[in-house]
């Protein structure tokens, strides 16, 4: 007699409240979750320069240095620029579109080497640095356009023309090593 | 007309909610995978700088983080410009060599992000850039905002 009733029972586990249990861990996730994006201006350093090699000589004319001071005042090649002004400098030192004698030779050569006080802001550091960054985005973004017709960021990564680009403008930013003391 | 009312009428209204444990586990597995619990316990105090010309790191995994600005010390007092790597402030620059080294061996494509206070002096970085290229981890990043 027992065994029969036992039969009848289905063994069933209530499963209603699961949706409830998910979604409750769902509201937990999506509270703590952040989604920040990393953003930043991406750089690469030199290396430590090695005592037994010299560092490769560079021209004269392909190397552009921006000093900026403790007091915040941006020096390009000894000359006191206005930071909207470094843009178009930058753009017009690794282009050379009138091919100066005193600017680069291409745009391959260019070497814009950055220096800076102990005492520099870094506020104003970025700031100089972004505008340097913008050339060369200007630049690769127009040469993009005119051989493509596509702006650069429309480039896929590693694709052959956005490697075309940067072959034909390679950021070439030094930091320059610092004094000592 | 009426045909039509009673037709509609006649047929079922409700919709099948079986499948609704399942779509919501999908998303919550979904959150649980993106996030990242362990926020570093910020010792200094940042305020990031702003600037236009940014990119962004689509690879998270790459990077590890270095704080530097003035230490918090309660009370919203703040102290001297310090550097945090995960969660202890650093002291002796020396050090940072051998903490980045050893992440280096741990991800060769290592990218160190530099989380920088806007009103910190230049020499606390110029010290802890040295390090980085004195420990080989060269590709660097400093983290802004995006300028509106």
């Amino acid at each position: 007699m027992l065994d029969k009733k036992r039969k009848k029972e289905e063994p069933e586990i209530n499963g209603s409240s699961l949706a409830d249990i998910a979604f409750l861990l769902l509201i937990f996730f999506l509270v703590v979750t952040t989604i920040n994006v990393d953003a930043g201006i991406g750089l690469v350093l030199p290396p430590i320069p090695d005592e037994t090699t010299p560092p490769p000589p560079v021209r004269d004319r392909n190397l552009l240095n921006i000093l900026v001071d403790a007091q915040g005042r941006v020096l390009m090649d000894g000359e006191i620029t206005s930071i909207p002004e470094v843009r178009e400098l930058v753009k017009e030192f690794v282009d050379n579109p009138n091919n100066s004698p005193d600017l680069s030779e291409t745009p391959d050569d260019a070497v814009v080497s950055i220096k800076t006080d102990r005492r520099t802001s870094y506020n104003i550091y970025i700031n100089m640095l972004d505008e340097v960054m913008g050339a060369y985005a200007e630049l690769r973004n127009s040469a993009s356009q005119s051989r493509f017709g596509v702006p650069y960021d429309s480039l896929e990564d590693d694709s052959v023309e956005k490697g075309e680009i940067n072959d034909l403008y390679p950021k070439r930013i030094s930091i320059a090593e610092p004094d000592e003391g | 007309m009426s045909k039509f009312k009673k037709k509609q009428a006649e047929t079922k209204q409700a919709v099948p909610t079986s499948a609704m444990p399942d779509v919501v586990f999908m998303l919550l597995i979904f959150f649980m995978v993106t996030t990242v619990l362990r926020e570093v316990e910020l010792q200094v105090q940042i305020n990031y700088t702003q600037a236009e010309n940014i990119q962004k790191i689509e690879q998270k995994r790459l990077v590890s983080y270095v704080y530097i600005g003035p230490q918090r010390l309660g009370n919203n007092r703040l102290g001297e410009t310090k550097v945090q790597i995960d969660d202890t402030l650093v002291d002796d620059m020396g050090a940072i060599r051998n903490i980045m080294y050893e992440k280096l061996m741990d991800e060769p494509r290592l990218i160190v992000s530099l989380k920088v206070d806007q009103d910190s002096e230049f020499g606390i970085i110029t010290d802890v850039q040295q390090e980085l290229r004195h420990a080989g981890t060269l590709r660097i990043n400093y983290s802004t905002l995006r300028e509106i």
